[in-house]
């Protein structure tokens, strides 16, 4: 793949210091990773603004609710699976149902911390905050973007979670680019099939997009930023006229992209696909590129899919196991 | 320090809160009695006398703020924010009906006065350490105070938040555990011994103080005391009555979130009113 390299955790502190320069509420939380999340830039830049909070989840997001119901804008990060899953009930009971303005950063998401295995690797963490009413979800594709995510989610009333990637990522936005809600980033023009990426996976859908028009099959590559509210009537939009619609994430086929879609074109006729992770947790490897293969997570995958939808001959779930 | 007058008037404002309750929960509907009873009086103190509040202005950026950490508990602040003149006390009775302004646990869309969302237990004192947190940026003089359960610090959030305010030196939040020695399935101490509290505290990195939370005068001069000149935070340990006030519900376990019966309803409200039928005789000889 041609193109340049950025780091999305890098672009979330250097956000997160521009931000706090412009906007004095802005106050920022994390739980003894700052220096993985990248938050210890704001730390630097205005310590009096910055709590460490400790190896303790679940007290930084009831202290974020805490800061964020007296008028501060309190983002909390942490690696993905601990900022969605132990303290799920305190997002829930006081963030959510109190349409709090605390901003959760989802760092080294999906299978993106390779090393460390299951226990660190988040493949239903969309589809954790999807589920409670009032979260909003971002799912940035580059480091740019995460810095517009961060600002328009500082400027949203509500909770917001961000994905942010452990690894470099495709530089895909150009400096004038914007992010707003609900919108799609169509990346490759294309008029047969329909690929929606998110994330790390748009860099393999564009390269799926590549081998595809080699193939004869005209492959049009959006990215989805907005997991939440989903855009389903735009999804629903630019699937109109494709000869079949493929989705592709780094995250659990239940409750993410996949499903989002699949939802979106409910009353349409056209065959659907996706690449994505099993219903199954995943494991230590020594590359990322090499773990996201094992998990079916490539260019081949996103090829062989979007041909078996361009045919009309859609999988069915049990095939789907074997990708 | 709690002169005479100041005195009656908290105990008048405590025996009211505690006929609203009675009111409020009216007969055969579930309701938090015994936990709502057992905090009544330190609420009154709170509300009363001790915290900086305005009830045309609950959002005044000074106060004093108070979360209801056993959120189960908010009918007793409901009572309190009602008899302030937060909102009439004619809308009590609405309790948990629905679209009703009084939720079964405290939301800050609905009632004003009420400050988070609590209701899962073990959750407040982070969020009483994040306001904390906020009015120390600000500049703010004001406290926060937190009211819990003896049988909700079960829950290992709290002692996070204990230990994060102790080693932070938050020395405007005020917690206070309402050590009323029952939970909803029985006695506290054969569920899951939440003692010794006052050491539990004390090793934690805060002031402590053990009082009758059922006496003005001493939970006065607790919170006077929670000043933190040290700047630790404050812990006060206070032991109560669950259901006091009510002989139907006190110390009773089955009075957790128990609904009355008629006779029981009745019983209540003769018990209420002649609590406060002292306060009408000293009306009467002034």
């Amino acid at each position: 793949m041609m193109g340049t390299f950025s780091n999305q955790r890098m672009a979330y502190g250097e956000a997160l210091v521009a931000l706090g320069r412009q906007d004095k509420r802005v106050v920022v939380l994390d739980a003894d990773l700052c220096k993985s999340t990248m938050s210890f830039l704001f730390q630097e830049a205005f310590p009096e603004r910055f709590f460490e909070m400790g190896i303790a989840e679940q007290n930084m997001m009831s202290t974020a609710a805490g800061l964020a119901v007296s008028g501060k804008i309190a983002f909390a990060s942490t690696f993905a699976v601990f900022a969605t899953g132990r303290p799920y009930d305190q997002i829930r009971q006081t963030i959510s149902i109190g349409n709090l303005n605390v901003k959760i950063c989802g760092s080294s998401c999906g299978l993106s911390d390779f090393g460390d295995g299951s226990t660190h690797q988040s493949i239903e963490d969309v589809a954790i905050m999807s589920a409670i009413p009032n979260m909003t979800i971002l799912t940035p594709v580059d480091a740019a973007e995460v810095g517009l995510a961060v600002k328009l989610a500082s400027e949203h009333q509500g909770p917001v979670y961000i994905r942010v990637n452990r690894n470099n990522v495709l530089d895909v936005l150009s400096p004038k680019d914007t992010l707003r809600f609900g919108q799609y980033r169509t990346l490759r023009e294309g008029e047969d099939i329909l690929i929606f990426a998110h994330g790390s996976m748009v860099e393999k859908a564009l390269a799926a997009g590549t081998q595809l028009e080699k193939d004869g099959i005209s492959a049009k590559v959006v990215s989805v930023t907005t997991m939440k509210p989903f855009n389903y009537e735009g999804a629903a939009e630019l699937a109109k006229g494709m000869k079949g619609v493929v989705t592709v994430e780094e995250h659990s086929y239940i409750g993410g992209l996949a499903a989002a879609v699949a939802f979106a074109l409910r009353k349409c006729a056209v065959p659907l696909e996706y690449v994505a992770i099993n219903d199954e947790f995943g494991q230590s490897a020594h590359h990322y590129d090499e773990l996201q293969a094992a998990y079916g997570l490539t260019p081949e995958h996103i090829v062989r899919k979007a041909k078996s939808v361009a045919k009309g001959t859609k999988c069915s779930h049990k095939t789907a196991k074997h990708h | 320090m709690l002169d005479k007058e100041k005195k009656t008037e908290l105990r008048h404002l405590a025996a009211r809160m505690r006929k609203d309750i009675i009111q409020m929960v009216g007969i055969g509907q579930p309701g938090h009695i015994g936990g709502s009873c057992s905090a009544a009086d330190i609420v009154a103190v709170l509300y009363g006398h001790k915290m900086k509040h305005d009830p045309k202005n609950p959002k005044w950026e000074d106060r004093d703020k108070l979360i209801m950490s056993k959120g189960h508990a908010a009918i007793i602040q409901y009572a309190a924010l009602a008899e302030m003149g937060y909102f009439p006390t004619d809308e009590l009775p609405s309790l948990k009906k629905l679209g009703s302004m009084l939720q079964g646990h405290p939301d800050i869309h609905k009632t004003p006065g009420i400050e988070a969302n609590t209701g899962s237990l073990g959750q407040g004192l982070s969020i009483a350490t994040g306001m904390a947190l906020a009015m120390r940026l600000d500049g703010k003089k004001g406290k926060v105070y937190c009211i819990l359960g003896d049988g909700e610090i079960a829950e290992g959030q709290v002692w996070e938040a204990a230990m994060f305010a102790g080693s932070k030196k938050v020395d405007n939040l005020v917690a206070i555990v309402d050590q009323n020695r029952l939970q909803a399935m029985g006695k506290v101490v054969d569920r899951m011994d939440s003692g010794p509290l006052p050491e539990k505290w004390l090793a934690f990195g805060w002031n402590v103080s053990e009082i009758d939370g059922h006496n003005m005068d001493a939970i006065t001069a607790a919170l006077d005391d929670a000043r933190g000149a040290n700047g630790k935070p404050t812990a006060i340990v206070a032991h109560t009555v669950k259901g006091k006030g009510f002989s139907f519900a006190e110390e009773q376990v089955g009075f957790h979130n128990g609904a009355m019966a008629e006779w029981q309803y009745q019983l209540g409200l003769k018990e209420a009113d002649a609590a406060l039928a002292e306060f009408q005789q000293l009306a009467l000889t002034e």
